[in-house]
């Protein structure tokens, strides 16, 4: 390494060492503390979702979260369809006419109630937010369209370079995931108003959100030998419904990795053929003498 | 650069063409007999990317406007219903959301490239001046386009960038009024800001079409950065020796761009920007796009808000100025030992500063940001009195003589980086 290069090499260094250092000032000015990383199966170039465990997801969220939280951009229909719980049709048709659905005008211009349709969206269990909050003691809970695309935490430097590497993008599963399982007492010093309660997890740590599983709250589906095939858990409950949730704010994320692929395997295919292309024609000038 | 044309047509259609609108002929001349310097290294193939990723940017946009609606309540939904709904939707918005990233990296290194080998320097001053007018209207595209989602950081980077104007003094509210469409970011601004970004593409195609002309006037600058001198040992036909390695450039590209697109097509985004936009609650960090972070960085480093809008301007503005700023006559920093050196620094600088960008407005950030504005501009100082003394070493006679010396002399004097390593090289 010449002089240069290695005096280069050295700022940089020095550059990205104080960088480092100033990270944990401001991470602890978030006052929360990093969600483990967990392992999905939607991770990764190859990743798929698991449908058991979107199944398993969508009956958490049916019966636990969508009393609170709406799901207001997924139709019923999309729960039958490819790279997503795939449901049969006949279960969505049957599952969608348990709901009742505001429709109308009719002729006589009234409103009225039908039993919902597979092409119906989730209906929001508040009418608007000013319900929601009325109802929740002034706290909002966020629909969950694309709730696992909005939350995240800061990976930092030089984390989230390596980050471009791995594919690492599960910050928003890996939150939902913590904070379901981070409720605890308030350490000492701590005291909570009514309507908070103390997440580990939470920016800030207090959530007006109680917590919402325990565990043996939810009966999953029983295997052949007439138990579930996964435990019936916090941690896993956290598990499925953040999977699910994913799939939610990204329902065309199997598609979009297989085709990606496809895509890359043609380009590096393409490139190479390029490249040796390219240096046969620079290999001579074009009256035809070399061109070293 | 535009010599005698060498385009003959060959059948009674071109011909009869060619006596009415000779079209061909300019296609012939700029794309297959237009003269290039034959010891162009790749960082000359993102010229090209560019024009890709233009022509790709305004395909995928204008599909996407078949789909969106620019409305205040429905925008957000309307995004969704393109990520959700419409066929090959997602890959639709993640190509031209993405494409914007790609597009600033790419054109961060055509600058930096300009920057290194002095393309900016006489004969290429407009050709120059022309980049930094394009550079400006890429930014204001890039900014209007992130606020048609509607999510928190699109209404909220919208509420500070557009602020910014009212530290002009007088004129200032006014302006802001004017580009709001009324008293706060809402609809109209929505309406206004998407009428906007349909148009600047357009006339950023329209000055890309002047970029080129000016550049197939003077034609290319080269990492030696002595000018052409005999057409024949000094160049090679654009085709098919440019074309070639150009689309090549591309593809490999193409490679970067698609694992943003398909691997991690959120990376470079901003989670908070799917929450719906809701002028009721500010997000903790308000943080525009990483291409934006470094002048972003230069905006609050300074204390007073017309003096930090300033120099956020100034920083870009500045760069119009470097053809008379730049004292030397060395066009290429490899062969101007001092020059060179600052050139790494200033580097350094832009990512310390995009850095900078992104983090909260506390210390020790604020301090580090003033430190790094004031390097930022100081190379532009240094480059002005570098100039006056510097001792360039020896250039190649022609640029045939640089190919053939790298050729024969192994990779002591390849390319730029590869003559760093011995300083003391007198030609």
């Amino acid at each position: 390494m010449s002089r240069t290069s290695f005096r280069l090499a050295l700022t940089g260094l020095a550059a990205g060492l104080s960088l480092a250092l100033f990270q944990p000032a401001a991470q602890a000015a978030e006052g929360g503390v990093k969600p483990p990383q967990l392992s999905w199966s939607f991770s990764g170039p190859f990743g798929k979702f698991d449908r058991a465990q979107l199944q398993r997801g969508f009956k958490v969220y049916k019966e636990v979260c969508a009393s609170c939280h709406g799901a207001s951009l997924v139709a019923f229909r999309n729960l039958s369809q490819p790279g997503g719980p795939e449901f049969t049709p006949g279960q969505v048709a049957a599952l969608a006419a348990t709901y009742q659905i505001k429709d109308g005008p009719n002729d006589q211009g009234e409103m009225f109630e039908r039993p919902g349709r597979p092409a119906d969206r989730f209906p929001s269990p508040f009418p608007n937010e000013q319900a929601a909050r009325a109802a929740q003691g002034g706290a909002y809970p966020p629909d969950f369209s694309v709730l696992a695309k909005a939350r995240t935490y800061e990976r930092g430097f030089p984390t989230f370079i390596f980050d471009i590497f791995t594919q690492y993008q599960e910050q928003g599963p890996d939150y939902i995931h913590a904070l379901m399982v981070g409720y605890e007492e308030p350490p000492a010093g701590v005291t909570l108003l009514p309507g908070q309660n103390y997440n580990k997890y939470m920016p800030g740590h207090l959530i007006a959100m109680p917590k919402p599983l325990s565990d043996g709250q939810i009966e999953y589906p029983k295997g052949p030998d007439g138990k579930a095939p996964v435990p019936e858990t916090v941690d896993q409950y956290a598990r499925d419904v953040a999977a699910f949730m994913v799939w939610m704010a990204e329902p065309h994320l199997e598609a979009r990795k297989r085709m990606g692929l496809q895509v890359m395997a043609f380009l590096v295919i393409f490139a190479g053929l390029l490249y040796y292309t390219k240096k046969k024609v620079w290999s001579r000038m074009p009256d035809g003498s070399p061109a070293h | 650069m535009s010599g005698h044309s060498s385009y003959v047509p060959k059948t009674g259609i071109e011909r009869w063409l060619d006596a009415r609108l000779p079209i061909i002929r300019l296609a012939h001349d700029s794309a297959v007999s237009y003269p290039v310097p034959r010891n162009l290294n790749y960082l000359w193939t993102f010229g090209g990317i560019l024009v890709f990723m233009l022509v790709a940017q305004i395909v995928t946009g204008i599909i996407l406007a078949m789909h969106y609606t620019a409305n205040s309540l429905m925008a957000f939904n309307a995004v969704e219903h393109i990520m959700r709904d419409v066929n090959y939707g997602w890959l639709l918005r993640y190509l031209h959301s993405n494409g914007a990233s790609m597009f600033f990296v790419a054109v961060y290194v055509h600058i930096f490239r300009g920057l290194y080998y002095g393309s900016y320097k006489a004969p290429r001053e407009v050709l120059w001046i022309l980049g930094v007018v394009i550079f400006l209207l890429m930014m204001a595209t890039a900014f209007m386009g992130y606020v048609l989602p509607w999510g928190q950081m699109s209404f909220w980077g919208a509420t500070v960038i557009t602020n910014l104007f009212s530290a002009l003094p007088v004129i200032g509210e006014t302006i802001v009024t004017f580009l709001w469409g009324g008293y706060s970011v809402d609809n109209p601004t929505l309406n206004r800001f998407f009428s906007l970004h349909y148009l600047l593409p357009f006339m950023i195609f329209g000055v890309v079409v002047l970029h080129i002309w000016a550049l197939h006037v003077v034609g290319q600058n080269n990492p030696t950065g002595v000018e052409v001198k005999n057409v024949q040992k000094d160049t090679v036909p654009f085709t098919p020796y440019a074309t070639v390695k150009d689309i090549f450039g591309m593809v490999v590209f193409m490679i970067l761009f698609s694992w943003f697109v398909f691997y991690q097509p959120n990376f470079m985004g901003h989670a908070d920007n799917y929450i719906p936009a809701n002028p009721a609650a500010t997000p903790a960090h308000i943080v525009p796009e990483w291409y934006f972070l470094p002048f972003y960085a230069i905006l609050r480093a300074i204390p007073d808000k017309l003096g930090g809008v300033m120099a956020m301007g100034g920083a870009i503005v500045v760069l119009a100025f470097l053809p008379w700023i730049d004292t030397s006559k060395i066009k290429s920093m490899s062969y101007r030992p001092i020059a060179r050196q600052l050139f790494w620094m200033f580097l350094l600088v832009c990512i310390g500063l995009g850095y900078l960008g992104a983090m909260p407005a506390d210390e020790p950030y604020v301090t580090i940001s003033r430190i790094l504005t004031v390097l930022y501009f100081g190379f532009f100082v240094a480059l002005f009195i570098v100039g006056l003394f510097e001792r360039p070493k020896a250039l190649p006679t022609s640029i045939a003589d640089a190919v053939l010396a790298s050729a024969h002399g192994g990779s002591a004097a390849r390319v730029a980086t590869a003559t760093a390593a011995e300083p003391n090289v007198k030609g």
